[in-house]
Order: structure tokens, then C-alpha cells, then sequence
């Protein structure tokens, strides 16, 4: 009984164990920095790198690198970086409370339900592409407020109406996520009407729209958006062994003490408010909150106390690495950011899939 | 532990239980013996708080769990599924997990401290930083156990926990179950179908039928009319070098 070694032992082990989930965090942030590093750095104005990162404290000894590091550069970084983080930490999220490896915004409803509500804005609120832009050049909507607004509203209304479904007959996660599948395609449904009935300027600027743009953002949005994903993440971070306990199955977490269609309920609410607020404000980004957490989760294991932080760390690295590749590829043509993480983001994902176990 | 008059039916108006009664004193393994559909699994579904019977008491030291949170019931009552799923925790992980009702903010000094006591004592230590996933479903079995004792509770519930163990592993995690309830004073509850495990290892037996309650009492409570009455089929009870046993007879 009274082995001082032996009762050491474990624990130890576990520090060990533990501490290398630790160091692949710290890898993953310092990669962040580097992204956000090169971002900065990145773009039309060519500046070395010290002015630029005193540009971001207003200290930069030119003027005008202030100007673009603090109302362009900056402002398109921190949205990469809240958008990834909050789309990356809900995926994880909806994985967990839905039971899905597949459960997404999109798998919700929630990126269908915006497109939806940003062509109804362009189209019926006549909140349309102003003419003369181009794909090179900066675009701009003539009433983008609105069309975030629309966009927000019906992807909220989609969730809520699964939700409402869920409460009414106490149905099962995998009724939810077919719910949300189905009205996705009422979704798609209605937007393709839609479009049916709109001219050439109105179906651009709809198609534009659902790209996703990270660089539709000012400070007042980046606030709005960072408002809402931290104060999500902090309520997923407290639920983390919730989510452990859900990892065993229901029964089990029910016997733990966990209230799981409470959980569920309020959980998957978070969600969409997370992912409706990236939507509306950047355009559909489908693929990060399906492949953060799986990338994530090869390397630490099933643990959320590392998944949602690891998550939120690399659904941010990928979204800034996409917008980094987007903006660089065909330099000065800013490609789009949804299509990028959907190109660049499948196959990672395959080869991460097929390569085989490598855990920490 | 005492179950008073437990009923159960779903809002459908099916009655699953009615009128369940029975009690078993610290430290000793209770077995549930009844034919499929006959209610064993709702019993347990009771007693852990999934399902909500509509009337009944269960007291645990005398207090009614039934009117307990799901927290508080969880430092009460610790349920041990048929099988644990393959997942990606550790094993220590998963140790750490029963603490969840003691949880506040987080894992605590003394939850490691329970937590390395039990993998100790179950020898479960060069597991310990193993995935579930790459362990054999009879070490899943020992770890499901682990888990449940490291929630220290008082009633610990076990859904057939040797349905898919092999000979060995099913006398080994019964042997476990039955040596710890004993060292500490925790009553077991257990749904079971071999019943010559449950003779060897429980010292009460409950048969439901139709969900009521057929017979209760110790290991005389088996008899072949009892065997009858569950499963509809003959079978004799006799002592092998002092072991009862239970042998069913082939058609005729």
C-alpha cells in the first residue's frame, strides 16, 4: 500500500502527458503570432516589420502606416482571428452536444439561413453591390448594415426554429441535425427563388456576399463580434467537463450529475449566436468549424480542456492562413475566403484522416 | 438502501413498474433477475435519475434520492454502464471524470488524490495513461468500475456489467465489484442475466415479472419455481462442491 514511488507514479505521468497538450497549444499559438506577424506585414503598402508593429500602437514613425495598419490591416486580422476562434470553439461545441462528428453551422441551418437572409436584403431591400466596383478592388454594399442584420436574423430564426422542434417533443440529436438539414435545403430553396427573380447586379452581389470577405469589417463589427465569442467561449470553457461527461454517453453523464438536454439546448443556442454573428458580418465560411476540431482532436485526444482551447487556436490559425492565401495567391486579386478554406482546407483534412493516429 | 412502492409508466399510460418494493443494507450486491421486457433497465433508469418515477421513495441512508438534483444524486448514486464507448480519454481522464460532482471550477488536489487511491488499488496504474480506445472491453470494464468508485458514492448501479466479458474477466470485475462494496459500505444494485454469477457473487435477489415483483428475499429466493415463473422454463438448484447452482433442463 505505502509505496511512496509507486503512489507518485501516476500522477507524474499525467503532468507529463498533460504537459505536452500544454506545449501543443503553445505551438499553435506561436504559429498564430507568426500568421499574424506576416498579415501585417502582407499587402500593397511594403513596410519592414518593426514601423508596422508600431503602427499598431499608433507609434509608427509615418503617418500614413499608421492609418493603414490601424483601420485596414488590423481590423482585417482581428476578424480571421475572432471569426476562426468562434467558428472553430462551435464546431467543437455542436460536435460534443449533438453527438455528430459532422454537426457544423452548416449542418444547422445556420450558413444556408444567412445566405438566405443577405439575398432577401440585396434583392427585396434593394441593399445591392454599388456599381462600378470590381473583383479586383475594394467592393462595397450600399446598405451592408442591413444585409448583416437580414443575414443574422434568418440564421438565428433557423436555429431557433430547431430548437423550438427539440423543446416540443424532446427530440433526439440526431433528429436535430436532420432538422437542420432539412430546413438548410428550404433554405437553399428559397434563396435559389430568390435569385430566380433578380437582375445581373443583384445575382453578383449576392454571389459576392456568400464568398465571405473578411475585409468588410470595421472596429465597431470586430467589438460586436469579440463581444459575443468571448462571452461564448468562457461559458464553453466552464462547461468542458460536461462535455467529457457527455463523451461516455448520455446515461452516463446523466448519472454524473450533467443536465444533458439542458446542456444541449442552451449550448447549441450559443452556438448558432457565435456562428450567425461570423456569418453575418464575413460571408459563409464552411469548412473551419468541421475541420478545427478534428485536426485538433487527432493530436490531443478526446479531452475538451485542451479541444476547445485547441480549437479555438487553430480555427483562428486556419481562417488567417486562408485570408494570408486568398490576398497572396494572385496578388492584387483578393480571392475568396470561403472557397479558399474549402480548397486549401479538404485536403489537409483528407491527409490528416488517412495518415494514420499521431497523438501526443 | 430502501425502495418503497416504486411505480413507473410511460406518459403513454404503459405501466413499466408497479409497486416495486425491496431493501438491501450496505455492503451487499443485490441482484435484478427478470425476463427481457420485464423491467430490470427501467428499475435501474429509476434509480439513477433518467427516467422519473411517478411515485415511490428510495432511500439511501435514509433519504430520498428521487428528491435530490442530478449533482447531488451523482455524490450518491454512481451507475456503471454494459460497456464503456471507445473513446479518445485517457484513462486517467476518465478516472478524473467521476470526480465531475465534486467539481467546481476544476480538478482538485484531493480529486488526483482519489483518483491515484483507486487506480492503485484496482492495479489499474500502467493503464493510467492509456486511451480507452486501445484498451480490451474487459479492462474498459475495470476502468467503468474505477470510475464509478472514484465518484465515492453510496449506491452504485451496475447495467450488465459482464454481458460482454469472457469467463476470467466476468468473475474478475463481479470479484472487484463484490470486494469493494464490502470495504466500503457501498450497496450494489445490479441487473443481471447469468444467474450462477449472481448466486456466486450476490447475497440478494430481486425477480421481476411484468413489472412487479415476483420474489425477493437471499439466495433461497432462487428456487426452480421461482426460475419458472420468470423465464418459463424448467431448471433444477443444486449445490456443487458447496456452490448452488442453477442448471436449466432441455425441452423435452
Amino acid at each position: 500500500m505505502n509505496h511512496p514511488s509507486l503512489r507518485q507514479q501516476a500522477p507524474e505521468a499525467y503532468a507529463r502527458h498533460q504537459g505536452r497538450r500544454a506545449a501543443f497549444l503553445l505551438v499553435l499559438a506561436a504559429a498564430l503570432v507568426c500568421a499574424v506577424l506576416v498579415s501585417l506585414w502582407c499587402g500593397s503598402y511594403e513596410t519592414p516589420l518593426p514601423e508596422l508593429v508600431r503602427g499598431v500602437f499608433g507609434r509608427a514613425g509615418d503617418k500614413s502606416v499608421n492609418t493603414v495598419v490601424r483601420n485596414l490591416r488590423l481590423p482585417r486580422i482581428c476578424t480571421a482571428l475572432l471569426g476562426g476562434a468562434g467558428l472553430g470553439i462551435s464546431g467543437c461545441v455542436l460536435q460534443s452536444v449533438l453527438r455528430n462528428p459532422l454537426a457544423s453551422a452548416s449542418t444547422l441551418g445556420i450558413s444556408q439561413g444567412a445566405s438566405f437572409g443577405a439575398a432577401f436584403a440585396i434583392i427585396v431591400l434593394g441593399a445591392g453591390l454599388q456599381s462600378g466596383s470590381s473583383a479586383s478592388g475594394a467592393m462595397s454594399f450600399t446598405a451592408p448594415v442591413t444585409i448583416s442584420v437580414c443575414a443574422f436574423v434568418c440564421s438565428m430564426a433557423v436555429s431557433l426554429v430547431i430548437l423550438a422542434l427539440s423543446r416540443l417533443r424532446a427530440i433526439t440529436p440526431e433528429a436535430m441535425v436532420l432538422a437542420g438539414v432539412a430546413l438548410s435545403s428550404l433554405f437553399s430553396g428559397a434563396s435559389t427563388l430568390l435569385q430566380y427573380f433578380a437582375d445581373d447586379v443583384q445575382l453578383s452581389s449576392i454571389v459576392f456576399w456568400t464568398f465571405g470577405d473578411l475585409g468588410r469589417t470595421s472596429w465597431r463589427e470586430v467589438r460586436i463580434m469579440a463581444a459575443v465569442i468571448l462571452a461564448a467561449a468562457a461559458v464553453f470553457l466552464l462547461n468542458r467537463w460536461n462535455y467529457n461527461a457527455l463523451e461516455s454517453g448520455e446515461h452516463t453523464a446523466v448519472s454524473l450529475g450533467v443536465h444533458v438536454v439542458r446542456l444541449r439546448l442552451w449550448n447549441v443556442l450559443l452556438c448558432s449566436l457565435v456562428c450567425s454573428v461570423v456569418v453575418a458580418y464575413v460571408g459563409v465560411i464552411n469548412f473551419i468549424g468541421l475541420v478545427a476540431p478534428h485536426l485538433v482532436r487527432r493530436v490531443v485526444g478526446g479531452n475538451y480542456c485542451w479541444l476547445l482551447p485547441g480549437s479555438a487556436l487553430m480555427g483562428a490559425l486556419l481562417l488567417l492562413l486562408g485570408d494570408l492565401a486568398a490576398r497572396q495567391l494572385l496578388a492584387p486579386v483578393v480571392l475568396p475566403i470561403g472557397a479558399i478554406t474549402s480548397f486549401l482546407g479538404a485536403p489537409l483534412f483528407l491527409y490528416m484522416l488517412f495518415k494514420g493516429r499521431d497523438r501526443l | 438502501m430502501t425502495v418503497e412502492h416504486l411505480c413507473f409508466s410511460y406518459p403513454c399510460g404503459r405501466k413499466i413498474l408497479e409497486d416495486i418494493s425491496f431493501h438491501a443494507d450496505a455492503g451487499e450486491c443485490l441482484a435484478v433477475l427478470g425476463n427481457n421486457g420485464a423491467g430490470k433497465s427501467t428499475l435501474l433508469k429509476c434509480l439513477s435519475h433518467i427516467l422519473r418515477p411517478q411515485s415511490g421513495q428510495v432511500l439511501v441512508d435514509g433519504r430520498d434520492i428521487l428528491s435530490l438534483s442530478l449533482g447531488e444524486l451523482a455524490r450518491e448514486a454512481a451507475l456503471m454502464a454494459q460497456s464503456a464507448p471507445s473513446t479518445r480519454l485517457t484513462v486517467y481522464d476518465t478516472l478524473l471524470l467521476g470526480r465531475k460532482p465534486y467539481m467546481k471550477w476544476g480538478v482538485s488536489q484531493h480529486d488526483r488524490a482519489v483518483v491515484g487511491d483507486i487506480l492503485r488499488q484496482l492495479e489499474l496504474e500502467p493503464f493510467a495513461m492509456r486511451y480507452l480506445d486501445q484498451l480490451s472491453g474487459g479492462e474498459r470494464q475495470k476502468i467503468l468500475l474505477a470510475r464509478a468508485l472514484v465518484q465515492e458514492p453510496k449506491l452504485l448501479l451496475l447495467d450488465e456489467p459482464t454481458s460482454s466479458l469472457d469467463l476470467k474477466n466476468q468473475y474478475e470485475v463481479l470479484g472487484l465489484v463484490r470486494r469493494f462494496c464490502r470495504e466500503r459500505h457501498i450497496t450494489a444494485v445490479l441487473v443481471i442475466h447469468d444467474l450462477n454469477l449472481a448466486l456466486r457473487f450476490c447475497d440478494r435477489f430481486l425477480f421481476l415479472h411484468s413489472g412487479r415483483v415476483l420474489a425477493f428475499g437471499g439466495p433461497e429466493a432462487v428456487t426452480p419455481a421461482n426460475i419458472r415463473a420468470v423465464y418459463g422454463m424448467d431448471a433444477a438448484v443444486e449445490r456443487v462442491r458447496g456452490v448452488p447452482v442453477v442448471i436449466p433442463a432441455l425441452e423435452r
